[in-house]
């Protein structure tokens, strides 16, 4: 297929996912912020949304007074802001239109349509009230579960699709490790505490960012601990957002593309070298080594995956 | 007539939870009024018919016996918080922790020693003659000696402060409506709570499965198998019981589900038997096993009580649990809370005539008019005059049953009730509430989380607020940063 075919499916699936998680993170910290202190909520948590969204320095250039007001505007609608999610939706429905022929109907449908209703929500938003904004954010995990329901259900399994696996899932690592890296502190072993703290609740927030606040459970048939926080997001293969299970499907997908361009190249060796690493690392290794440390060096190991994967496929 | 209750003056001013007796707006409604005057009627109504929405979608259903209607009814839900100040709270708090701390205690003297009968502070004849009691839990301990894990304690406010009106010490249900209103609140009025800094109740469900866990019997392993334990899909709470088992990640069984062998208790799955250390049952004690009790049961599990009596499966709450909630003995708490504790009961009960003393069941029938009369083991509303709402052929009929079997009746005054503002159509309109809190005993831990269950009767002046009655609910906020 074309290099620029490859390179729009792969973009596309990636602003999707990012949309998806912005649309979780603001709504996990919007509960979070609204508690009484005692329990949490803080101003400073807007903070934390922006590293975890990547747009920090974004925002510091704004020149804007930090609060929540200012970060969610910027989060969700600022045209100004490259990562925003109205800008994600618009980026997204750019790069399908380029490859409007490598979509199924469904796919194109639910990102077209998602637009056009992102359009009408701005045009309709006077007031700028929290129910807005509210309905703003349960419509992006809309569109992204249609879109991401589409693909799967509809898609031929050829280039087309794996290119867009691999870049759903390299995004969704990239937001998992993001999401701990800004947390990291508050996953540490030493941080044990009765439910009903502080910290509970900024973990249930984490959770509820990857809706993983049921599955943990499921999984662990136990209270919240951190770090089994910290493993479930990590280690664990059944939790779909989990580094592991990421790059279990990375692997998997990049597998089947080396299978058919006839050559395993750099992009494949360096995803099961972080794979394999993955796979045989334990919660215990991890904390000795440095929980935080891990984590800064999966987002750059992920990273240079993506300019792997550009590179080999001449993007 | 109870002690003390000659002192009280319960048939006052209407006490009102925004406006007190005053007509002021108290301080934990300010923010709240303030909001309402700018809010115009119309936004309401849609927030209400939104609410319905949400409620169905989530599947938050409710089945009512005894009407010929679709087996799943949504319980009438009220938009507007009920809010409590954390001073006020942390007050009642205290008070439920001791209450239920006693009830416990009170249960293991029952089943064990009977101290406090030998003392004569509780006629050990309505003990031992109570259909709650079970002669099949006396002589041995379960597990931690906890015999309510999870107590619903009901709640009423007058106009001089809160009192108990019930102990729900069998199966309280009613939980899983508290968590998904504050859901349902959360997603309609974002800004609302953007404003109040509401103390969260979302750690209920790890709160319970720490409970849980803490009761397993000492035999069990690290990792306690945890199960609950319905009636099955047309049992009214039903979904109350798959909610609860999803959010505490265990399994939702039905009777059919388990079977005993050599007095330990499995379950049957795929990857063949397996063993369970503790059941959250919410199926009533005649019908948990059909060797012990009803023979008829096909809800519970042969030979259940023999794995419970040798030690080797904690049921929660215990069995026999459910004699605390009769009413005549709930006239003792207060008592058992000073012989236990030791200490002054934080909560008072509600003035209650015992019809079974005689001087009391004379009081009663000359007054039938201005009292409520309550059977003693009855529950859910059903079976209860409201003397001041009844007609003449209504108070025969209880003046008769009164006369025949008055150990079976207890009787208070009818209460003023606290009301709450509710939406309605034509707008903001006062309607009668309680409070249900949960309180949740471990092996050591007892905790409540803040707030609790409004029940509110949707129809004007009535006092009933039971579901089964068409009663609904609200959301409850505790908040903080407010003068009580």
């Amino acid at each position: 297929m074309l290099s620029r075919t490859a390179d729009n499916l792969y973009w596309l699936a990636r602003y999707m996912e990012r949309a998806d998680f912005l649309a979780r993170v603001i709504q996990a910290s919007r509960r979070l912020a609204s508690l009484p202190k005692a329990y949490g909520g803080a101003e400073s948590e807007w903070e934390s949304v922006l590293l975890s969204a990547g747009s920090a320095t974004a925002f510091a250039q704004t020149n804007r007074p930090l609060d929540e007001a200012n970060v969610i505007e910027f989060l969700a609608f600022a045209p100004d802001n490259p990562g925003s999610i109205r800008n994600c939706i618009e980026l997204a429905r750019t790069n399908a239109r380029a490859v409007r022929t490598a979509l199924t109907i469904d796919m194109w449908e639910a990102i077209n349509g998602g637009f056009l209703e992102m359009q009408a929500i701005e045009r309709a938003r006077g007031a700028k009230t929290g129910e807005d904004l509210t309905r703003f954010l349960d419509f992006v995990k809309q569109v992204s579960l249609v879109y991401d329901g589409g693909a799967y259900r509809t898609m031929l399994r050829d280039d087309a699709y794996w290119f867009s696996r691999v870049g759903l899932f390299i995004e969704r690592a990239d937001n998992t490790a993001r999401l701990l890296d800004v947390k990291y502190q508050l996953l540490l072993p030493e941080k044990e505490v009765v439910g009903g703290t502080l910290d509970y609740f900024q973990w249930t927030a984490i959770l509820r960012a990857v809706s993983a606040h049921t599955a943990y459970h499921w999984v662990y048939r136990q209270s919240l601990k951190p770090w089994l926080v910290a493993d479930l997001l990590i280690l664990r293969p059944e939790m779909p957002r989990s580094l592991t299970s990421c790059y279990e499907s990375v692997v998997r997908y990049l597998d089947r593309l080396a299978t058919t361009h006839g050559r395993q190249g750099q992009a494949q060796r360096h995803a099961r070298a972080i794979y394999g690493n993955l796979e045989n690392m334990s919660m215990e290794a991890l904390f000795q080594g440095g929980l935080h440390e891990f984590i800064g060096r999966f987002i750059t190991d992920n990273a240079q995956l993506g300019t792997l994967v550009s590179e080999q496929y001449l993007f | 007539m109870h002690r003390g209750a000659a002192t009280l003056e319960l048939n006052g001013a209407q006490f009102d939870e925004m406006s007190g007796t005053t007509g002021a707006t108290r301080p934990p409604y300010e923010k709240l009024a303030q909001w309402l005057a700018k809010t115009p009627l119309d936004f309401l109504s849609s927030r209400r018919a939104q609410a319905e929405l949400l409620f169905r979608r989530i599947g938050i259903t409710f089945a009512v016996y005894g009407t010929q209607e679709s087996t799943e009814r949504l319980i009438p839900f009220d938009i507007l918080p009920r809010i409590i100040a954390r001073a006020e709270w942390i007050q009642l708090e205290k008070g439920l922790i001791q209450r239920v701390r006693a009830l416990n205690l009170f249960l293991a003297d029952l089943y064990g020693a009977g101290e406090i009968m030998k003392a004569g502070v509780v006629p050990s004849e309505l003990i031992y003659r109570n259909p709650g009691y079970r002669p099949e839990m006396a002589g041995w301990r379960v597990p931690h000696n906890v015999y309510v894990q999870i107590a619903g304690i009901d709640i009423v406010r007058t106009n001089d402060g809160f009192y108990v009106l019930e102990d729900n010490a069998r199966t309280p249900s009613g939980v899983s409506y508290m968590l998904e209103n504050r859901e349902v609140m959360m997603r309609l009025f974002p800004d609302l709570f953007a404003m109040h800094k509401v103390a969260p109740i979302e750690n209920y469900p790890d709160r319970l499965l720490a409970t849980l866990r803490s009761v397993a019997p000492p035999s069990a392993s690290q990792d306690p198998e945890i199960v609950l334990l319905t009636p099955g899909q047309y049992n009214s709470a039903f979904y109350e019981h798959s909610f609860l088992a999803d959010k505490l990640g265990v399994q939702l069984v039905e009777g059919r589900d388990l079977f005993v062998r050599d007095d330990m208790v499995y379950m049957r799955t795929t990857k063949g038997p397996q063993r369970v250390d503790v059941i959250y049952r919410r199926i009533d004690d005649e019908f948990l096993d059909p060797l012990a009790f009803r023979p008829d049961s096909a809800l519970g599990v042969a030979g259940l009580m023999g794995a419970y009596n040798a030690g080797n499966v904690t049921l929660a709450n215990a069995v026999g649990a459910g004699v605390a909630d009769d009413k005549a003995i709930y006239t003792y708490i207060p008592d058992a809370v000073r012989f236990y504790l030791g200490e002054e009961p934080l909560l008072q009960n509600v003035p209650t005539w015992r019809c079974r003393e005689k001087d009391a069941l004379g009081y009663v029938l000359d007054h039938l008019p201005e009292l409520v009369v309550k059977e003693v083991n009855g529950s859910g509303g059903y079976g209860m005059l409201v003397g001041p709402h009844a007609t003449r052929a209504e108070l025969d009929e209880f003046s008769r049953k009164l006369a025949e079997r008055p150990d079976n009746f207890i009787a208070q005054p009818t209460l003023a009730l606290s009301t709450c503002p509710i939406s309605v159509a034509e707008g903001i309109a006062p309607r009668h509430v309680d409070l249900r809190p949960f309180v949740l005993q471990g092996a050591k831990d007892i905790c409540v989380v803040p707030g609790g269950l409004t029940r509110v009767a949707m129809t004007e002046k009535s006092l009933i607020v039971n579901s089964s009655q068409g009663g609904g609910t609200k959301d409850t906020w505790v908040i903080d940063d407010v003068p009580a």
